[in-house]
């Protein structure tokens, strides 16, 4: 990815919120392995990202295929036997150079957390302390970066983030058992944006939620980006979904992002082979019905990769070519896309096929709609 | 004794090789839990123990009992590798005959106790309702009550106390921890969807238990086996101290009692109570060890998988919760794959 | 509410137990060991004493087994456990009444001791997983698997034998008049010094490894996780999310393992010769002296249970779940 295809893309990218365009987060190469020395498995490989100024991005793809490995990676809060291989993970300030958090000092790291990037994780049930009351887990987080405010301050801002999420805000005094899983995703929320991050990543935030309370859920988060501006990361494996609330979507597949594209362009306009079958599992909220079908397969074993495309073995469209040459992401070969999309398939690579000496291909019909 | 550990081993090998070998095999499937290094080297110990108690009366250079076979409280020596006693016994041909005893008891009161648990534990995990509330209630009365005091007043009450009286108290006042576990352990696989289904499609109940439910307990099964066995050892070992056991039955503990009982302290006869305590604890050592393994497979969160800490600590790299470890002098770009 | 009912229901039944366990025993007893008794101390024996000893006993054939046990209770709640055989004709209350504290003392303190300085070591082993010092996993594995007395006779030919520094046994220096001096008090803690240490060398390793692999589960909960990415110092994701869970469990074991460390405590003073209720207890079985055997079960198992229900009400305290209403 080169910089130039940064401006290039922010100038055809309409905004949508002020000061969008510039990139807030930006993750370059990230690698990263699960174990150590010979029995490691590599569950990101390479993974480049960037994260622009109230942008919602969404990452989607199969159960497995290091989504949520990323943004934890990014975060430096994966878990061992995860390890960080390679890469960098680069923060825009407001002002000022940017910053690899990857490289940063522990303390300087848990400075720039929760005020810089803050999360919403997958499990409501379980991201609140059992013992604690949600008031005091609710100011502990603004005292440590605000260590001069008062006690009453961080009450009172408590019981103001409480009400932005739609909570009473006596509910300060509860504990997490005594609220539904619905108000305990809610105060993760408020909890998240107590700080007024610029960039908010959630994990599949409404996985664990009835649909209804999905709803309510994600459209109040939608209402806060509006209002506060802050850049989004939504994990989910529901593509469908993101088509509603994305700008953009990047779709990975075995430990690498496979398709980065304007939301609507990945839902009218899919390249990869993978993105179409992905598309094709779900069934869309609004617009026309069509016809549901599946990936045939499954994601491959990533502790043994193939050495080509790690997804020739389930792909419609193969070539020989794909076995035995890695893809990267490069551009379309489809005139008239947008030039700042990218997709990592041969079909699409005409220098990578001439440079492994394979025969030149079309893209075919179905990765080329219009 | 040089020949006695590589017998073992090469056995203790033989009988973990079904584990092994054979891809697919049901034993692998269901004995995985012994399957790492913690845990083998506790088997390896305990199979020494195990060939000891059966070879170790043919094996002692002496009668364990006989006066005087060398001179009185002498050192360790050649003739006598632990030396003797007050009244010239051989130390170490006691331990070795005392095997058997320790062995026997910690074995039999395990089994029985486990065979208990199973029955009390998956039987009130299974009823649920009242019939758990009592089974669970009589197995916490039985763990809250101090076991000792117990099986003394037992064993001061009944006429014998031979190593299968005492393993039969043991069994009885030890079974509840393993019941507790199994019990919960059962309740929670009572939920899952396979045993639902087979209750669902009317298989009766002794099947679902015997071939849904038993088969998914036996890592339970085998740690509650293993710590009902330290639990019977180290008590077998100190009633045989406090002289509650037939003190003319050989064991370890009846060792530390004739050395407690005669000032071996005092006349600074080490080698007569010096072994005997770290049999016990090589013996507690290797039950404990297997059950780490035990631990480590049902509680995948103990394992550090794919990390060996020593490596790992040699190249500074550390595993932490919530700051992920980076490979020292961090790459800005993977090395290979494209 | 709910939960303290149900606790309190089940230590009226385990008490129920443990006394009717306590009534029952004695009855296998073969033979008539008042008689022999009686023989040994002729005409010294009052009638109470003795038909007290034959409720003990059940030796009454005139009375139902029913009547007896009623009888049994009758005589447990006016604190009567019959007459000691070892310290004749002394009452198995007041044997209990002057050697209780110095178990309480001793295995008491020594026991909170090894439990908060167990757990707090688990607490950083836990946390650091990994580190160097992941090093006193093996070692704390032997201290919990030596039986308790064997560490006691070590500790004794070490610091008491080989190396005089400190006593080999006993409550105080027997030369001195037991009273409120700094002389006698400071010969109270010397002669407790070793068997308090030895208690607390054995049955840390417990409190350590349990808490440890509590943390070790504890930590890769999400709250855990969602406290660093707040930012929250080193210290308070560590105490006040990771270890502040990680105890619950803690101390429900502790109320349930009790029974077991408090056995292998009571070995202790048999080996140092320490006048609690152990020593006597190992005094008791040397003599035959079951009402005194029989006594020391009923306190030891009460004062288990006395712990038991304090650990509750700590569970309670900590706990905000177990203060659900409805």
């Amino acid at each position: 990815m080169s910089t130039t295809d940064d401006l290039t893309r922010d100038a055809l990218r309409p905004p949508r919120a002020p000061g969008a365009g510039r990139p807030v987060l930006e993750i370059r190469g990230l690698a990263v392995d699960y174990g150590y020395g010979t029995r490691r498995v590599h569950a990101l490989r390479g993974v480049d990202l960037t994260l622009h100024e109230g942008e919602v991005l969404g990452l989607a793809g199969e159960s497995g295929c290091g989504k949520s490995t990323l943004v934890y990676a990014a975060t430096r809060l994966l878990a061992p036997p995860g390890l960080i291989a390679a890469g960098e993970v680069l923060y825009h300030p407001e002002v000022g150079e940017p910053v690899d958090i990857l490289r940063l000092a522990d303390d300087e790291l848990r400075a720039s957390r929760w005020q810089d990037t803050a999360l919403v994780f997958q499990g409501a049930m379980n991201s609140l302390n059992p013992v604690y009351r949600v008031g005091r887990q609710l100011t502990d987080t603004i005292a440590a970066h605000r260590p001069r405010s008062t006690r009453a301050e961080r009450e009172e801002r408590a019981r103001e983030l409480l009400r932005m999420v739609g909570i009473s805000p006596e509910r300060i005094r509860s504990f997490p058992h005594q609220l539904s899983g619905g108000m305990r995703q809610r105060v993760m929320i408020a909890m998240a944006l107590a700080l007024e991050p610029r960039v908010l990543i959630m994990d599949e935030p409404t996985t664990a939620l009835d649909v209804v309370m999905q709803r309510q859920i994600l459209e109040q988060i939608m209402q806060l980006r509006d209002r506060l501006g802050f850049a989004v990361v939504f994990i989910t494996h529901d593509v469908s979904l993101l088509i509603e609330i994305a700008d953009r979507i990047a779709i990975m597949y075995a430990g690498e992002v496979v398709e980065d594209a304007a939301a609507d362009d990945v839902y009218r306009r899919p390249r990869h082979p993978y993105s179409v079958g992905l598309l094709h599992s779900f069934p869309p909220l609004h617009g026309p019905r069509r016809e549901l079908g599946g990936i045939p397969g499954s994601p491959p074993d990533m502790g043994h990769l193939p050495a080509g495309c790690p997804f020739a073995d389930r792909c419609g469209f193969v070539v020989d070519a794909c076995r035995t040459v890695h893809p990267t992401l490069v551009s379309t070969a489809v005139p008239g896309d947008d030039p700042s999309r990218q997709v990592a398939c041969l079909r699409h690579d005409r220098a990578a096929l001439a440079a492994a000496g394979a025969p030149e291909v079309e893209v075919p019909a179905a990765l080329a709609v219009r | 004794m040089s020949n006695v550990p590589v017998d073992t081993a090469l056995e203790v090998t033989a009988a973990a090789a079904p584990i092994a070998a054979g891809p697919g095999g049901t034993a692998r499937r269901r004995f995985v839990f012994v399957r790492n290094g913690k845990s083998v080297t506790g088997l390896v110990i305990l199979g020494v123990f195990a060939v000891l108690a059966v070879i170790g009366p043919w094996i002692a250079p002496y009668d364990p009992s006989k006066v005087g076979v060398g001179t009185l409280l002498a050192p360790p020596s050649a003739r006598h590798l632990l030396g003797t006693d007050h009244i010239g016994r051989d130390v170490f041909s006691q331990l070795l005959v005392g095997t058997r005893g320790v062995m026997v008891v910690g074995v039999l009161a395990a089994v029985v106790a486990t065979l208990l648990a199973i029955a009390v534990g998956v039987t009130a995990g299974f009823l649920g309702g009242a019939g758990d509330e009592v089974l669970s209630a009589v197995s916490n009365v039985f763990l809250v009550i101090p076991a000792l005091p117990l099986i003394i007043l037992v064993a001061a009450a009944v006429r014998s106390t031979s190593n299968l009286t005492i393993a039969l108290v043991l069994a009885a006042t030890g079974w509840a921890w393993g019941a507790r576990l199994l019990r919960a352990q059962t309740l929670s696989l009572r939920r899952r969807d396979f045993v639902e289904a087979a209750r669902a499609s009317g298989e009766r109940t002794w099947r679902v238990v015997w071939f849904e439910t038993l088969p998914n307990l036996t890592a339970i099964i085998a740690s509650s086996f293993i710590s009902t066995m330290t639990f019977a050892v180290l008590s077998q070992t100190t009633l045989a101290f406090i002289g509650v056991a037939n003190v003319n039955d050989w064991s370890w503990g009846t060792v530390l009692y004739w050395a407690q009982g005669n000032q071996a302290l005092a006349r600074g006869a080490w080698w007569w109570f010096v072994p005997a305590g770290l049999l016990i604890a090589i013996l507690g050592m290797a039950l404990s060890l297997v059950n780490f393994g035990i631990d480590e497979f049902v509680n995948p969160r103990l394992r550090l998988a794919g990390l060996k800490p020593r490596e790992m600590r040699q190249r500074g790299i550390r595993p932490r919760i919530g700051f992920t470890a980076t490979v020292r002098d961090l790459p800005r770009r993977p090395e290979a794959t494209r | 509410m709910r939960f303290l009912v149900r606790r309190v229901v089940f230590y009226a039944v385990t008490a129920w137990a443990a006394v009717t366990i306590n009534f029952f025993i004695p009855r296998m007893i073969p033979g008539d060991p008042v008689q022999a008794l009686i023989n040994r101390y002729q005409g010294q024996l009052d009638t109470d004493a003795i038909q007290s000893l034959y409720v003990l006993f059940g030796l009454d054939k005139k009375v139902s087994l029913w009547d007896q046990y009623w009888q049994y209770w009758g005589q447990l709640f006016r604190g009567d456990l019959g007459i000691s055989f070892s310290y004749f004709p002394t009452p198995v209350t007041q044997v209990l009444r002057s050697s209780l504290p110095w178990t309480v003392g001793l295995v008491g303190v020594a026991t909170v001791i090894a439990v908060v300085g167990g757990s707090l070591v688990g607490v950083y082993l836990g946390w650091r997983r990994g580190s160097k010092a992941d090093a006193i996993v093996p070692i704390t594995t032997f201290f919990s698997s030596v039986p308790y007395f064997w560490l006691g006779i070590i500790a004794i030919a070490a610091f008491a034998v080989t190396w005089k520094v400190l006593p080999t046994g006993g409550g105080y220096d027997g030369n001195l008049l037991p009273g409120w001096s700094w002389q006698y008090t400071g010969s109270v803690l010397q002669h407790a010094l070793l068997p308090g240490l030895t208690i607390v060398l054995s049955s840390i390793a417990g409190w350590i490894l349990g808490m440890r692999n509590m943390m070790v589960t504890v930590a890769s909960e999400d709250y855990v996780t969602v406290a660093q990415a707040k930012g929250l110092s080193e210290r308070r994701v560590m105490f006040g999310y990771a270890a502040r869970n990680a105890i619950l469990p803690q101390v429900s074991g502790f109320a349930l393992s009790l029974g077991f460390v408090v056995s292998g405590t009571l070995v202790m003073e048999m080996v140092f010769s320490y006048p609690g209720i152990g020593f006597r207890l190992f005094q008791a079985i040397g003599g035959k002296d079951y009402p005194l055997m029989q006594g020391i079960f009923l306190v030891i198992t009460l004062s288990v249970l006395v712990a038991n229900i304090l650990a509750d009400v700590v569970y309670v305290l900590l706990d905000p779940r177990t203060r659900q209403e409805a």
